[in-house]
């Protein structure tokens, strides 16, 4: 095809880049074994770190002795709570914006009170990981082991074993209140209630924690490690007594994270560290201690009560929500304020009442994993709707096409849905892929179907005034360098903001290089959590790139005596829009703009909408800058003599708004259907009083190729999402609602339901024997 | 302690290494002869990170003894194809989206070599039964098996 034509064709599609699948930029360097993790690298003189963990989940610290350790041949550097500056911060939420209302201690190193199994209490650095090791095993420490309380109902009542030191163990208690609920269910026809229940689960990402700091020959403590936020740097700043840029965090390609690496890991001890023993550090979590020592998704107990009218109209909703926290706070409070408001699930209901709390156990401690709350609820709610629709003869999808939510609709909590709503369409498709329904290959076979729906935020809590910066400039040839503080979980958040930057100035993505993750060196765009990436450092791409298209094209249009509005981007040219013959490579307009001082360059900032605090007694106002809303479908068959379920079939429907790259759009969809159905299936970290029973992949289980099959992807793109370009987050909602279409699909075939996950052969078989 | 000296066909190239009765393959690969590309999930055989190709099968490096690979052939994803000349598995886990974070990526890969290399014809089951070794988090499996399928449908090898 001439190149003229070229043009002429993608000037007519629309986008050029956008929307159009392609492998992620940095796919090829993994797959040629290219990429360096945090682990894989070294510097000249490193030395190995290793911690010191407790081995009660409650207990007081009478003495710690190093001596032993300290006078072993090797060791350069014991350290333990006494020996750190600040060894206790205070985290007041939100990077950018203090809102107040909770605190959460961060405690480096444990040295009075243990809170929780694994806590960190000494650190040590040596020449070699086994002297490492061994230092660790010579530090004594002297334990007076303390009752501790293990079960959060238990915990909240009075007198309960006090797991801190002065905090209550009840966190914190959200309610949302619309209407009289009791009012609700008087007009009610019928009124389901049930107790879920919910355990720990690991994110078990493949590649541990890791990281590697030294103290660079300016004196800035810079630390390389596996990490969703490098703008931790602050904490550990202040937990040395520095000033916040004396502290460089810079990120490498993570191996998976799914908001297990949101919280700080091993940047603290690795900045302690180097910082005492003057050399290179590297501090790499084992398999086991990456189960003990880092967060869990939140187990929880859900009472539920929901009625409904004989036409299945749902009238009235009270949930009461009790999450374990585990022995320290981290983001449990606003793990809870998700779940609390999204507590109703996509549903219109006219009479609301929530109670939450989440409270501290000597668990280990919980915090932020893909869904941040919403998978606990979805599988309550979503539960909840089948059983209604049991009750009133009614099949799921109608039940639910009664009540979904629609645009100009408000939550119980007050807020307006004010962009496209994409129910029933989700579910109404999601059941149709599942197509006819497969036979029973034995008589013991009894085969059901599931669906279940979710809406989940993305973006972080509008009250958080949350921001992101993204730089964008063209060199002399035209290449384009993005410089954007994204951390690259492996969902494609660097390479989509190539395709951005490659849309918006016209060049193909090989010219495109993209930086990312350095606090010293890029802007800093806030944590690869809440399904924000995408969204927030998107637009800031966007714009920045923008503004530079600005530039070139005005120089551009003065070059080939035409207007700025006549013209367009293309295949690294500039081209007049009704003849493109009429057109001038991108390389000489930047020469023309470099020789007349036009800077081509910007860094722009992104803002998402900024609001108050919403009201935690009533729990009106707004939570979320917008939602992405999906449908998971699934079939699967149970033995009803083992009690063993076979999945036979899994559908994901979500509007997506925009996909940027479908390929992408794809993986997250496929990773987070598969994902959830070990929430539904196996996953489940045992806690036996406070000690972990699964510290390893061969206990704790997660699916492998075997126990799933190809999930059948429905990407809608609605272009109403608030990300560049309309598009909307799916990392999270890919994952939120399978669960309990699994549950949903297990209750079809078997005319029983659990209530609690996961649903093992067991508990099949038990609550057969029980009906 | 006591050390010895091993010698190991390393993707082609004889390598030295001293290494110790209990030093594992990985600890050697990684450590001692730069091989970074070999990954470490679990160290204990469950996860599959650290496959690499030893007698002509996908074995955990993390089970295997640096001492029973003396004078033998290992073969690392640097081994199966490189960025001059790329391998077909690598191409198609590329292009099908089978890599996300990468971690697994590869034991993947080497593990669809080792059953390529015995089955060129695989079925999705057999494909599906030969990668169970190796845990994926992030894609659901589908693209890998994709990839795999793609290569042998194909007869791209």
């Amino acid at each position: 095809m001439s190149n003229k034509r070229k043009i002429k064709e993608s000037l007519q599609s629309g986008y050029q880049t956008v929307g159009k699948p392609m492998p992620q930029q940095d796919a090829w360097d993994k797959a040629f074994g290219k990429t360096k993790y945090a682990d894989d690298y070294l510097m000249p003189g490193m030395l190995y770190g290793k911690v010191l963990r407790s081995k009660y989940p409650a207990a007081n610290i009478l003495s710690i002795d190093t001596s032993k350790a300290e006078r072993l041949p090797g060791v350069k550097a014991v350290i333990t709570a006494k020996d750190v500056p600040n060894n206790e911060t205070v985290t007041r939420f939100g990077q950018t914006h203090s809102v107040g209302g909770f605190e959460g201690l961060y405690r480096v190193l444990a040295y009075k009170k243990v809170r929780f199994m694994g806590e960190a209490i000494a650190l040590v650095a040596a020449e070699t990981q086994e002297i490492a090791e061994k230092a660790v095993n010579l530090i004594k420490v002297d334990y007076e082991p303390l009752p501790g309380v293990f079960d959060p109902i238990e915990a909240m009542k009075p007198g309960a074993y006090q797991v801190g030191e002065e905090e209550s163990n009840t966190i914190c208690n959200f309610k949302v209140r619309k209407g009289d609920v009791e009012k609700g269910f008087s007009l009610s026809d019928v009124i389901v209630e049930n107790t879920y229940q919910v355990p720990f689960i690991d994110h078990a990402y493949i590649e541990t924690e890791s990281g590697v700091a030294w103290i660079d020959d300016d004196g800035v403590i810079t630390i390389r490690v596996s990490t969703q936020v490098i703008e931790h740097f602050r904490e550990v700043a202040e937990v040395l007594g520095l000033l916040h840029n004396k502290v460089r965090v810079i990120g490498t390609m993570i191996g998976g994270g799914f908001g297990g690496k949101e919280d700080i890991t091993v940047e603290t001890y690795l900045a302690l560290l180097t910082w005492k023993a003057k050399k290179p550090v590297k501090l790499t979590y084992t398999r086991e201690e990456s189960i003990l020592a880092h967060s869990k998704r939140h187990p929880y107990f859900m009472k539920y009560r929901t009625g409904a009218t004989n036409d299945g109209k749902l009238m009235a909703l009270e949930a009461e929500l009790i999450s374990d926290a585990g022995g320290y706070v981290y983001l449990s409070p606003w793990v809870l304020l998700y779940s609390t408001v999204g507590a109703t699930g996509p549903y219109d209901i006219p009479y609301v009442k929530v109670d939450s709390y989440t409270v501290l156990t000597n668990n280990t401690f919980s915090s932020a994993m893909r869904g941040f709350g919403v998978p606990q609820v979805c599988f309550a709610y979503e539960s909840q709707m089948d059983e209604l629709a049991r009750r009133l003869n009614l099949s799921p999808l109608e039940i639910r096409k009664k009540n979904y939510l629609r645009k100009g609709k408000a939550l119980a909590t007050g807020r307006v849905l004010d962009h496209y709503v994409a129910f029933p369409e989700t579910a109404e498709k999601a059941l149709a892929a599942l197509g006819e329904q497969s036979k029973p290959k034995s008589p013991a076979e009894k085969i059901g179907r599931g669906i279940a729906s979710g809406m989940t935020s993305y973006g972080r809590m509008v009250f958080l005034h949350d921001t992101s910066r993204s730089y964008v400039s063209l060199d002399m040839d035209g290449s384009v360098t993005v410089r954007c503080g994204v951390q690259d979980l492996g969902g494609g958040q660097a390479s989509s903001l190539a395709q951005i930057a490659a849309e918006v100035l016209g060049v193909p993505m090989k010219d495109i290089k993209v930086y990312i993750a350095d606090t010293a060196l890029t802007p800093l765009a806030g944590t690869t959590t809440a399904t924000r990436q995408l969204y927030m450092s998107g637009n800031a791409t966007l714009k920045a790139a923008k503004e530079v298209r600005e530039k070139l094209l005005g120089k551009a249009a003065k070059m080939l005596e035409t207007r700025q509005e006549d013209l367009e981007l293309q295949d690294r040219k500039v081209v007049a829009k009704e003849s493109p013959d009429r057109n001038i490579p991108l390389a000489n307009v930047v020469k023309a703009c470099a020789s007349d001082g036009i800077p081509l360059y910007n860094v722009a900032q992104f803002n998402a909408p900024f609001r108050e605090l919403v009201d935690f007694r009533t729990g009106q106002g707004q939570v979320f800058p917008d939602f992405t809303f999906g449908t998971h479908a699934a079939e699967i068959s149970v033995d009803v003599e083992t009690g063993k379920i076979k999945v036979l079939k899994l559908v994901a429907c979500l509007d997506v708004g925009k996909a940027i790259n479908p390929l992408s759009v794809e993986g997250q969809l496929e990773g987070g259907t598969v994902q959830g159905l070990g929430y539904a299936l196996m996953e489940d970290v045992v806690l036996e009083k406070g000690v972990t029973l699964t510290t390893s992949l061969s206990e704790y289980l997660i699916p492998t190729a075997l126990d799933v099959v190809d999930v059948e992807n429905i990407v809608l793109e609605s272009g109403d999402g608030v990300g560049p370009f309309g598009a909307k987050g799916v990392g999270e909602p890919s994952m939120v609602s399978i669960a309990p279409a699994v549950v949903n699909a297990v209750c079809d075939a078997l005319g029983i339901r659990v209530f609690d996950l996961p649903l093992t052969p067991e508990k099949i078989v038990k609550a057969l024997k029980k009906s | 302690m006591k050390t010895y000296l091993v010698e190991i066909k390393l993707n082609g190239e004889w390598q030295k290494a001293e290494v110790t009765a209990k030093e594992t393959l990985i600890e050697v690969l990684r450590n001692k002869l730069g091989a970074t590309e070999v990954k470490n999930g679990c160290g204990k055989g469950d996860c599959g990170s650290c496959a690499v190709i030893f007698n002509g099968k996908a074995v955990n490096s993390c089970l295997t003894l640096a001492l029973q690979a003396n004078g033998k052939e290992v073969t690392t994803l640097k081994g199966i194809g490189t960025e001059e000349r790329p391998h077909p598995l690598q191409k198609s886990f590329v292009q099908h989206g089978a890599v996300q974070c990468g971690f697994c990526t590869a034991g993947m890969i080497v593990s669809a070599k080792a059953l390529l290399d015995h089955n060129s014809k695989p079925s999705r089951d057999e494909i599906r039964e030969a990668i169970s070794g190796n845990l994926c988090r992030c894609t659901g499996y589908k693209k890998i098996i994709n990839a795999i399928q793609d290569v042998a449908l194909e007869s791209k090898l």
